[in-house]
């Protein structure tokens, strides 16, 4: 059975409306006679299905619906249409380190979080000395959290949430926050939690990070869904043609082309790269000036480019 | 519901902690301003009105004392109350969680506060050579059916809160009224039998009636007026619950 099973959903925002623009605008513009309301669907006729172990990878430019989707999944809005049907217990890690209080201790807001997460009392005594080591936090505990830098606060925001055990783990944007050293670990902790076989849905303008963790894709555009598939590789390939020539793919069709051509462009710009990194090489070996760079530079030749030592007999060789 | 609160007892004793600090966060008194504000706030009706409308009215200053706490106590919990839904807003559009939960957090660190000052108006009956007794028992009916209104208003004016912003100016005006209407600092017997009726239709007034029958008179009030005090807060109470069920799902769009 289906875990999480999204039917045609679409999600309307209503803008200028009576209660948006506030009474005065209201009786102003209705006197101009320029008072309507336009509607907004964040999200179209989206749907897809999602399997217990599924992990989902949602992409898409800014404003596609994304996050707007994932309130859908988690409860917090209801689709204007369609339906959503969603199957166990959602840890949601929207927006990290928002919600937090400024005046309370690190300690305090540490606890206010975890309660909101839905842990117990117990839990979180249990877990807090965990949760701070893990954020590096051990000597700002009794710190009012507004004195934390912003680093230090996404590392206890992630540290809190990723203690979850839900059915249903939602990311967005939450695998690039503190330095590199927390980035890694923060990395390897998800992974460790999506390895238990729960259901995942992650959001990240990071294609890498969808490539290596996702064995589906939902790809929105404005709003609308472009594609739903498991072919991971094909999508994000095609993705990533959208992204450098900011056309949209239109059907199966065009998106099997975009992959090819972004193929085809990867592998170009592959050859480009080496034959440069090959020049320079060459430009020291012509020059002989210095026997140090000359062997430095015969000894990545041989390890990259066999070949082109292969080629040229006269010379170089020892 | 009471599954759903037990589910989020956690969260709502930390949002209750919260509040607390949130309120005497730097202030060198901290909880000490709760019990002072209130004090001070009846020195100065004391000075104002005794010798001005307290004069055929006995035991004055238990009379302007009640209707001072009372009064207070809907104010700040109404007043808290609107600010739940806007205050508590980076919350509930990140995490799902029930959005009573901010209003009534907030009505429980009111209710302890309530529950300070009326310690130091206990005082105040006894150094005032008022009974103590048994009977004074019976206000925690009025307490009761004033926090089930405070919790009704509260829902009401936090979703107008959240949908038209020009409510919090409207309703400081309107509490300006409701203080004068509320018969704290003259008495109602100088009216006609037929206006004084009318001050029963504001419930806060009969809170306050309450609150001084039973100290100042000794009368526990008829069983009609039992019913009337439970039927303004179930009113109050029914109609906030309608309104956070039609909106619950709108609220994040305006906030």
């Amino acid at each position: 059975m289906s875990i999480i099973r999204a039917e045609d959903v679409s999600i309307r925002y209503l803008t200028g409306d009576f209660k948006s623009i506030g009474l005065k605008e209201y009786v102003l513009r209705r006197l101009k006679g320029n008072y309507k309301v336009t509607e907004f669907w964040a999200d179209r006729h989206v749907s897809f299905t999602l399997e217990k172990g599924d992990m989902l990878g949602i992409i898409g430019t800014n404003g596609a619906g994304k996050s707007t989707l994932l309130k859908a999944i988690s409860g917090i809005m209801v689709p204007t249409e369609g339906t959503m049907e969603v199957q166990g217990s959602i840890a949601a890690l929207l927006e990290l380190s928002s919600g937090f209080d400024g005046d309370l201790t690190v300690r305090e807001n540490t606890y206010l979080r975890g309660a909101m997460l839905g842990y117990t009392r117990k839990f979180m005594d249990e877990m807090y000395d965990p949760i701070i080591a893990f954020a590096e936090l051990q000597e700002f505990q009794d710190r009012p959290f507004k004195q934390l830098s912003s680093g230090m606060k996404s590392r206890l925001a992630f540290s809190i949430a990723c203690l979850v055990d839900p059915d249903i783990l939602i990311l967005d944007e939450v695998l690039s926050v503190g330095d590199g050293a927390f980035r890694k670990k923060s990395g390897d902790k998800m992974k460790e939690i999506l390895s238990r076989g729960i259901t995942g849905i992650l959001v990240s303008h990071s294609v890498g990070q969808v490539r290596e963790m996702c064995n589906k894709i939902l790809w929105l555009d404005h709003g609308r869904q472009i594609l739903f598939t498991d072919q991971v590789d094909l999508a994000l390939d095609a993705y990533e043609e959208f992204l450098a020539t900011k056309h949209l793919p239109g059907s199966m069709e065009d998106i099997r082309q975009y992959a090819a051509a972004f193929a085809l462009r990867r592998k170009k710009e592959q050859e480009k790269k080496e034959k440069k990194k090959v020049r320079e090489l060459e430009k020291v070996l012509e020059s002989k000036e210095d026997e140090a760079a000359v062997q430095a530079a015969v000894a990545i030749l041989r390890r990259s480019r066999p070949d082109l030592l292969a080629e040229s007999p006269e010379g170089t060789q020892p | 519901m009471l599954q759903t609160l037990k589910k989020h007892q956690f969260l709502f004793e930390e949002l209750v902690k919260r509040d607390f600090k949130q309120k005497y966060k730097r202030t060198v008194l901290g909880m000490g301003w709760s019990i002072l504000s209130p004090l001070l706030t009846l020195l100065v009706m004391a000075l104002v009105f005794t010798n001005l409308l307290g004069r055929d009215t006995p035991h004055f200053i238990i009379y302007l004392f009640a209707g001072n706490i009372v009064m207070s106590f809907f104010k700040e919990s109404t007043k808290g109350g609107m600010n739940a839904l806007m205050a508590n807003a980076r919350i509930f559009t990140k995490v799902n969680v029930p959005k009573y939960l901010f209003l009534l957090s907030k009505n429980v660190s009111t209710l302890v506060n309530f529950g300070l000052i009326l310690g130091i108006y206990f005082l105040f009956v006894v150094w005032d050579g008022l009974p103590i007794g048994p009977h004074l028992l019976m206000l925690l009916y009025p307490i009761f059916c004033l926090l089930l209104f405070n919790i009704g208003v509260g829902m009401i004016l936090s979703a107008l809160y959240v949908f038209f912003r020009d409510t919090q100016y409207l309703y400081d005006v309107f509490l300006v009224l409701l203080t004068y209407l509320s018969a704290i600092f003259y008495n109602v017997n100088r009216f006609p039998a037929l206006i004084q009726r009318l001050f029963l239709l504001n419930p806060v007034y009969c809170y306050i009636r309450y609150f001084r029958l039973v100290t100042i008179d000794g009368i526990i009030p008829s069983l009609p007026y039992h019913g009337l005090c439970l039927l303004y807060a179930a009113l109050a109470l029914l109609a906030g619950i309608w309104v956070y069920r039609r909106n619950n799902h709108k609220f994040l769009y305006y906030v």
